[in-house]
């Protein structure tokens, strides 16, 4: 039970992972560690499809001459996660852009102040 | 603005990014045109070219780089590229192929096809990504405009 | 050029987005924006009419040929939303210039144009693909847009209103990327009909990797559920389309949370089918009862509004209601039901938000204590906003009735009386917040000295008219939309198999 457990830690480091960023943009009220909390959680996901895809022994798939028969890690999940990475620019960038219009709107990035100048303006 | 100006002081800051700007630049470009031999390819020349534009703004401050990239160039490159991108497609579907297949580019030599494809659409990818990055560099950099309520 | 039509749906407003930053100009700009929506329309509106005939096609991206390539498969369920969203993008365009009220915009129409049709361009690519990472991609750039098109409200708690919407978007968009990629570790493939053949066979407990299996469900099941605002997940939806440019909110209630639906409705049926989700999960045990507390809890939660967008959207958090009681009923006519509400809601809120823009517009205002008055100065509207408050409410010869007439159907088929009561009582509520705007609207006298206000112009009330007019139409003329959406649930109820 104890290898099995040790054996898929890279799951738990995913689990840990995740956990950390849910946690970090559920319990902070700073936007902009609500969108660090974010990207962690994102990273989460990359880090379990890239430990998915990594095959024992196993190198980059690229051919090389005279070699035939290349042992290599399935480059299919590297992939979609360079797409996914685009994906999680794009939204850090946007939530940034966005913090950056909150303060300037509103004079305050964290959360609570915020919906107390709501809460005043009725 | 007063960060980029006193990073622009610090002389080593200075020579040493004078230096390595051009290395960068030169570097995504051999990324970008290499990728279809080894690896490489449009988004990570995109993102070395705007690391090396954004080391540059960094330096010697934004006003520098927007006299190089003005930010409507930027735009339209943000365009460009995914017209680029798409144009290959639409051009593959003309002459007769799917979406994107790049053989149908040139019938007789499928396999150069591929090649002029592949090349064409990672430069459109490359020029999107490096555009789009700098837009964002800006974007976030940039003065306050009028707050509003 | 017809077998190209499946790409060409997406590629031309994707296509389009980037155009309108290098045309720049605003007239060309407008023109290309008006005109794309109605190409997709066209686009749509044929590919339907070949499904119809034909069955599904298949389109493979680059000339690789599925499970390995990227296919783009068009049946008639994807076909029909396709056709709804654009249909709606198509009338909502005229309201997009004139009414986004800020000068930033004005001044950047070309930008704001860039990022509608890159919406649109995600909506269609969600529903085309027929590969789930595909169509995570288009989720997410569908949702940037959207958080981006929130943003530009005119209050700056549009701002915080689009924040929220990103962060609760991206953890619902992550959990469904994960869920992928669950899924893809248990077969090795992406492609929806080869996952469909590949999961394995509805299961018990000690069969290797079922566990994965159903955790690869939970995450995509909650992931989607959070993008279309299913009951206890909704909290982002009421404050984004308060505080969005009317317009806006239109397409995206419209829109937005019918292709999450489609989707949902997609993995559950078509993947992994009936028989694993409800007989082996039991999921209706759990989204009945959501569903309910969703119609009860979102109309009374509108009633209470004083704000008239903000009463459309609770409003919108009790038709989803409706549409997720269409999955849980777990049978064709349930699904047909959802369907065909789908449909009608789209039809429905997209005219009443546009009724809300005009108000807007004269108002300056969204306030419902803002429109006394409006009944007798700005006739065509208030006539608009009534017709499409009846539909809702689900008054006989409105649409609204026929999607409640499957829904009522479909609990008395499987002899669940207490649900078909508490359909149709929950649509008395919506007769409470449908009047209160009344109301105000007809009997309440505006003050003397409140700025004068007249009727909009033709160019906004013939988009209105058109949807609150094809919510009558369909109400009457039932045997279009029911016949597709009850066809479309036989297509997704055999699943992929």
């Amino acid at each position: 039970m104890s290898a099995s457990i040790l054996g898929l830690w890279n799951y738990w480091a995913v689990i840990v992972l995740m956990m950390t960023g849910l946690y970090i943009v559920t319990a902070r009220d700073n936007l902009v560690k609500k969108v660090m909390g974010l990207n962690i959680f994102q990273v989460s996901v990359i880090m379990f499809y890239v430990s998915m895809a990594k095959v024992r022994g196993g190198t980059a798939p690229i051919l090389v001459e005279g070699e035939e028969t290349v042992l290599y890690s399935n480059p299919l999940p590297h992939v979609l996660m360079l797409t996914a990475i685009v994906v999680g620019v794009a939204t850090t960038a946007l939530a940034l852009a966005l913090v950056v219009r909150i303060q300037e709107a509103y004079g305050t990035v964290e959360e609570d102040e915020l919906v107390r100048i709501d809460d005043d303006d009725g | 603005m007063k960060q980029p100006r006193l990073l622009r002081e610090e002389v080593i800051l200075r020579v040493v990014s004078k230096a390595l700007v051009p290395l960068i630049l030169l570097f995504a470009l051999y990324v970008q045109f290499h990728g279809d031999f080894g690896p490489g390819g449009g988004f990570q020349a995109g993102v070395i070219f705007a690391a090396g534009m954004i080391l540059y703004g960094l330096i010697f401050g934004l006003a520098n780089l927007q006299r190089v990239w003005p930010p409507r160039r930027v735009e339209l490159g943000i365009g460009l590229g995914v017209m680029l991108y798409a144009g290959v497609g639409v051009a593959t579907m003309v002459r007769g192929g799917r979406f994107l297949a790049y053989g149908a580019l040139d019938p007789h030599h499928p396999v150069h096809g591929q090649h002029l494809g592949i090349l064409l659409v990672e430069l459109g990818v490359g020029i999107t990504v490096a555009s789009t990055l700098i837009a964002i560099f800006y974007a976030l950099g940039r003065v306050p405009p009028e707050p509003r309520g | 050029m017809s077998e190209h039509l499946p790409i060409l749906q997406v590629v031309v407003p994707l296509l389009a987005g980037p155009l309108c930053l290098l045309l720049r100009h605003r007239l060309l700009v407008r023109g290309l924006a008006t005109a794309v929506p109605l190409a997709c329309l066209t686009i749509a509106g044929l590919l339907l009419h070949r499904v119809q005939q034909v069955g599904a096609i298949s389109y493979h991206i680059g000339g690789w040929a599925p499970p390995l390539g990227i296919e783009y498969r068009i049946d008639l369920a994807n076909a029909y939303v396709m056709v709804i969203v654009s249909a709606i993008a198509a009338v909502v365009m005229p309201f997009l210039p004139g009414h986004m009220g800020s000068a930033m915009v004005r001044r950047r129409e070309h930008l704001f144009y860039a990022i509608f049709l890159l919406a649109l361009a995600g909506l269609l690519g969600i529903s085309a693909t027929g590969d789930m990472f595909n169509a995570f991609v288009f989720l997410e750039i569908a949702s940037l847009a959207s958080y981006s098109l929130v943003a530009l409200g005119r209050h700056r708690r549009a701002l915080v209103a689009a924040y929220s919407y990103l962060i609760i978007g991206t953890i619902g968009g992550t959990f469904f990327l994960l869920g992928i990629g669950l899924m893809y570790q248990m077969t090795g493939t992406l492609n929806m009909v080869d996952l469909a053949h590949r999961l394995p066979e509805p299961m018990s407990p000690g069969t290797p990797g079922s566990r994965t299996v159903l955790v690869a469900f939970a995450f995509l099941a909650v992931g989607l559920s959070i993008k279309l605002a299913v009951f206890p997940l909704h909290q982002w939806l009421p404050r984004a389309y308060a505080h969005a440019p009317s317009a806006v909110s239109a397409f995206l209630a419209a829109t937005s949370t019918k292709v999450s639906y489609y989707l949902l409705v997609r993995v559950v049926f078509s993947l992994f089918g009936a028989a694993y989700v409800f007989d082996a999960l039991k999921l209706d045990r759990l989204l009945l009862p959501l569903s309910i507390v969703a119609m009860f809890a979102g109309s009374t939660a509108a009633i209470f509004q004083t704000d008239l967008k903000r009463l459309l959207a609770y409003s919108s958090v009790a038709q989803i209601g409706y549409m997720t009681l269409g999955v849980s009923l777990a049978s064709v006519t349930g699904l047909t039901g959802g369907l065909v509400h789908l449909f009608n809601h789209a039809l429905m809120k997209g005219g009443l938000f546009l009724a809300a823009a005009c108000y807007g517009m004269r108002l300056r205002s969204s306030r419902i204590a803002d429109l006394a008055g409006a009944g007798r100065l700005m006739p065509w509207t208030t006539a608009a906003f009534v017709t499409g408050g009846l539909a809702l409410i689900g008054v006989p010869g409105t649409a609204g009735f026929v999607s409640k007439w499957y829904l009522v159907l479909a609990a008395l088929e499987q002899g669940r009386w207490l649900v078909a009561v508490l359909v149709v009582a929950s649509s008395l509520l919506a007769v409470a917040y449908v009047w209160r705007v009344v109301e105000v609207a007809y009997f309440a006298d505006r003050d003397a000295g409140a700025h004068p206000i007249k009727e909009v112009p033709p160019l906004l009330l013939v988009p209105t008219w058109i949807l609150i007019g094809a919510t009558v139409y369909f109400g009457l003329r039932t045997e279009l939309t029911a016949g597709v959406a009850e066809a479309a649930a036989g297509v997704l109820w055999e699943s992929l198999r």
